[in-house]
């Protein structure tokens, strides 16, 4: 079975409370040397057999249409998931 | 950005090296300013603008922010007395939001705004920062927040775009509420095909103070610093105001896609908590919020409420974006920042507050004896003008107004040849019919999603006429609140639409008992360019400003919202009123329900055969057509004082406004509040008494033995009444017409918004 994986961040320019409230919180258990935290969200899609052209193009049509926002998000990469967990 | 701008700035356009280059193309047009305008600057500076100087104008000077289509007509709003029943407005209008005295040394500021464009191009962030956007205008006048309140309008229920923005629109609502902790307390949902493609989000604040902590934001006193405090700021919403709330979108949905801003309720309700220890450790000469227009708004508006002086080094705000320019991080519209004026003196103890609160804050400048607004970036001169002209004097217009030819046609087009109700069977389905329809049904699936009852104060909220909260703990001394407006009726006559609208919210916080003090509008309209539209406008403030005369409250502040069309179709003139009432104990107050059977149900007030722009004649014709109901301000004014009074005097135990859909929804509302039904006999002909939207009525029920305070009441006021019906049984009960169980009533109103939302 293969895998597809994507990735999406906010945009660079969008304000990111999440990842803002982790750089807030990450001083405190004395983890300090991170200037800015940005968090972002990962999708595996699976797939029977190896991934193929068509599915990346599927997969890329899911990010776009639905797994992320386009106004608030971007789609940072679509890719095969190598058998090695990369 | 153009590629013009971005070249433009690979040298620092500084006012030097403005004076030297003259000529340099400059993308004024692309920042949607007009010739005249980019002339007008010029004229202004005496030279060209610098891009810095450039972005300030073009945001200010945009209709979001200059209102320059609406100003000469917002201007007889200041002709009326500036006074509530209860005395002097401690502020009013061209402040943040108007001040009124509530007595007992309190205080109460309120202000509606919209969020529309944003909204629909992002729901679920545009919703949530137009809530952000106001809760910080109140935070700028020294109040706490202590409630909100939301009217919203989509397009036909049916439609795919209205699945589209309305959970978003909702969920925007509620999530930025619910984590600030605010109530939700009331609003209005309202669908109609005008507003497909153009929904609209206004958002209404309500904040408390003592007389003492009020504040007004300006720049005076040379030497005082001007410190930035809240989030850092990036590259939300440049250009949004001008962008987004003066074009008018393509048919085919939107084409730009502006950095959007995204909210944190979380950092604002730190801001609150944090503005309020400034306040209250008297380290802050003012506060002045950024919302539209970010830097550029706040750093000109406080100059020019000063002496006009104020230097700004620029490169010292604290940003998200490190590759941020100057004009960007002077256009930007990040969320959850302020601006305070501090003296000098006090500035250690306000760095103090702000760290405790883990508030960033920084020292952007001060107010100098000069009488220019100068920003520089690291050491060098990029804006260098008079406050006034970017904040106040910006173009006015008078636009071109006309009758649109429209409307001879439309209002001769009356419900007189729309078939009525033929048979008792017939009148029982039609009534079923409007009871659940999309505007009429039951509102649970939206308000079930925001808390109305955080801080436990709210004495009621949503499905009441109004919702009230209250201000002082110990003596129950509170507000009364609620929106209105009818599209339809404005739609026929734009001028007694405003005042039906002022009129409804008037009536609904009044059948509280609360005595009704001002006014803020919500003016929400297609493009400023149409010269129908701009007749539509000018008729609807015309129309607001005579009944305000009339029942003598104040405009105390509001906005407006142009360019609310797609290709050529504006929406329905929307004049959005919101009313505040104060209630001496909250404990006593009417609310709309029946809670006891036996009781005398009254109709106060006298329904005409008025049913041009009824719900009647939409739900079951899909007909508009005609003239609005009759307004009777007079009435109104008594019906309120009568209400007042008996409601204080123990005569009324519930009070319901009869509106949308007529008698017979207010009577099947009533019912179903508390499952207790009636027996009614009309008093008039059944099929006008059940669907006609005459105003100035209300549903009263009297507990045992008050019928006659009552009833003296009314004969003080002039209210004409009758006693038709009594509370009891578990069906609504037209005599010798027909019933209809509660539980069926309920399962219709009910029914409608789960099955269009959820499909179930």
């Amino acid at each position: 079975m293969g895998h597809v994986v994507i990735d999406v961040m906010p945009k660079t320019e969008i304000l990111d409370p999440q990842g803002q409230a982790i750089a807030g919180a990450l001083p405190r258990l004395g983890i300090d040397q991170f200037a800015d935290v940005r968090q972002g969200k990962r999708f595996v899609l699976a797939v029977d057999g190896d991934v193929t052209q068509e599915h990346l193009a599927q997969a890329r049509a899911a990010a776009e249409k639905m797994l992320s926002n386009p106004v608030i998000e971007d789609v940072v990469s679509v890719r095969v998931l190598e058998a090695d967990g990369r | 950005m153009s590629d013009d701008q971005a070249t433009m700035t690979t040298v620092l356009d500084t006012v030097d090296v403005a004076q030297t280059s003259p000529d340099a193309e400059q993308p004024w047009q692309e920042l949607g300013l007009k010739q005249d305008e980019y002339k007008r600057i010029r004229e202004i500076l005496e030279r060209r603008p610098t891009s810095a100087e450039l972005a300030m104008y073009s945001v200010m000077w945009s209709e979001h922010c200059s209102y320059k289509s609406s100003k000469v007509h917002l201007r007889r709003f200041g002709d009326l007395p500036q006074e509530t029943p209860r005395g002097k407005q401690l502020a009013g209008i061209g402040e943040n939001a108007g001040v009124i005295d509530i007595g007992q040394g309190w205080a109460v500021t309120f202000k509606i705004e919209s969020h529309n464009h944003p909204s629909y191009i992002e729901p679920y962030q545009g919703a949530a920062t137009g809530v952000g956007g106001i809760v910080r205008d109140i935070m700028a006048m020294g109040a706490r927040p202590i409630a909100i309140m939301d009217p919203l309008r989509f397009g036909r229920i049916d439609h795919p775009d209205t699945a589209r923005v309305l959970p978003g629109i909702v969920a925007g609502v509620g999530g930025y509420g619910n984590c600030l902790g605010l109530p939700n307390i009331g609003g209005e949902l309202v669908f109609d095909e005008c507003y497909q493609g153009n929904p609209l989000v206004n958002a209404l604040c309500v904040g408390s103070l003592r007389h003492e902590d009020l504040h007004l934001a300006n720049a005076s006193g040379v030497g005082n610093k001007i410190v930035l405090f809240g989030a850092k700021t990036g590259g939300d919403g440049i250009g949004g105001v001008s962008v987004l709330a003066s074009e008018t979108f393509d048919a085919d949905g939107p084409t730009k896609r502006p950095a959007v801003q995204v909210g944190d309720p979380f950092a604002e309700k730190v801001l609150i908590e944090c503005c309020l220890d400034l306040y209250h450790a008297g380290v802050v000469e003012g506060i002045q919020d950024l919302g539209g227009a970010g830097l550029s708004c706040a750093t000109s508006e406080l100059a020019s409420a000063g002496d006009g002086g104020m230097s700004i080094e620029l490169d010292r705000v604290p940003l998200r974006d490190s590759s941020l320019r100057a004009e960007e991080i002077l256009m930007s519209e990040s969320q959850e920042r302020m601006m305070a004026v501090v003296a000098p003196a006090q500035l250690d103890a306000f760095l103090e507050i702000t760290e405790k609160w883990d508030v960033e804050a920084t020292v952007l400048g001060e107010v100098t004896d000069g009488e220019h607004l100068v920003i520089t970036w690291h050491g060098e001169t990029i804006v260098d003008v008079p406050p006034r002209s970017v904040a106040h004097d910006g173009p006015v217009y008078q636009r071109p107004m006309e009758r649109p030819a429209y409307l001879e046609e439309l209002q001769a087009d009356s419900t007189a040849r729309l078939d009525r109700p033929a048979s008792d069977e017939e009148l029982r389905a039609q009534l079923l019919q409007v009871l659940g329809s999309p505007n009429v049904c039951d509102k649970s699936w939206v308000t079930d999603q925001y808390d109305r009852y955080v801080r436990g104060n709210t004495a009621q909220a949503m499905p009441a006429d109004a919702g009230i909260v209250r201000v002082d703990e110990e003596s129950g001394l509170g507000v009364a609140l609620a929106t209105d407006c009818n599209g339809r009726f404005a739609k026929l006559d734009p001028y007694a639409g405003a005042q039906l609208a002022l009129a409804e919210a008037y009536r609904n916080v009044a059948t509280t008992g609360a005595q009704p003090l001002a006014v803020s509008d919500c003016l929400n309209f297609g493009s400023p360019e149409d010269p129908g539209v701009m007749w539509q406008f000018s008729q609807s403030v015309d129309g607001l400003t005579d009944a305000c005369r009339e029942l003598g409250i104040p405009v105390t502040g509001g906005n407006v919202s142009f360019y609310n069309q797609t290709g050529d179709t504006a929406i329905h003139p929307t004049p959005v009123i919101a009313v505040l009432g104060v209630l001496d104990d909250v404990s006593r107050h009417a609310s709309s329900g029946w809670q006891q059977t036996g009781e005398p149900v009254y109709l106060l007030g006298e329904a005409r055969d008025e049913l041009d722009g009824s719900q009647w004649s939409a739900v079951v014709h899909q007909h508009l057509g005609g003239t609005p109901p009759q307004v009777d301000l007079r009435a109104e004014k008594g019906l309120a004082e009568a209400l007042r009074e008996a409601v204080a005097g123990g005569a009324i135990s519930s009070a319901h406004d009869v509106s949308d859909g007529g008698l017979g929804v207010a009577l099947a509302e009533s019912a179903m509040a508390h499952d207790i039904g009636a027996v009614i006999n009309l008093p008039g002909a059944a099929f006008v008494d059940l669907f006609s939207e005459s105003t100035g009525r209300v549903v009263v029920t009297v507990p045992d033995g008050e019928g006659s305070s009552l009833e003296a009441a009314c004969v003080r006021y002039d209210v004409p009444f009758a006693k038709i019906g009594v509370t009891g049984g578990d069906s609504l009960v037209i005599t010798d017409r027909f019933e209809v169980p509660i539980a069926d009533l309920r399962e219709t109103h009910q029914a409608t918004l789960p099955l269009a939302l959820d499909g179930r």
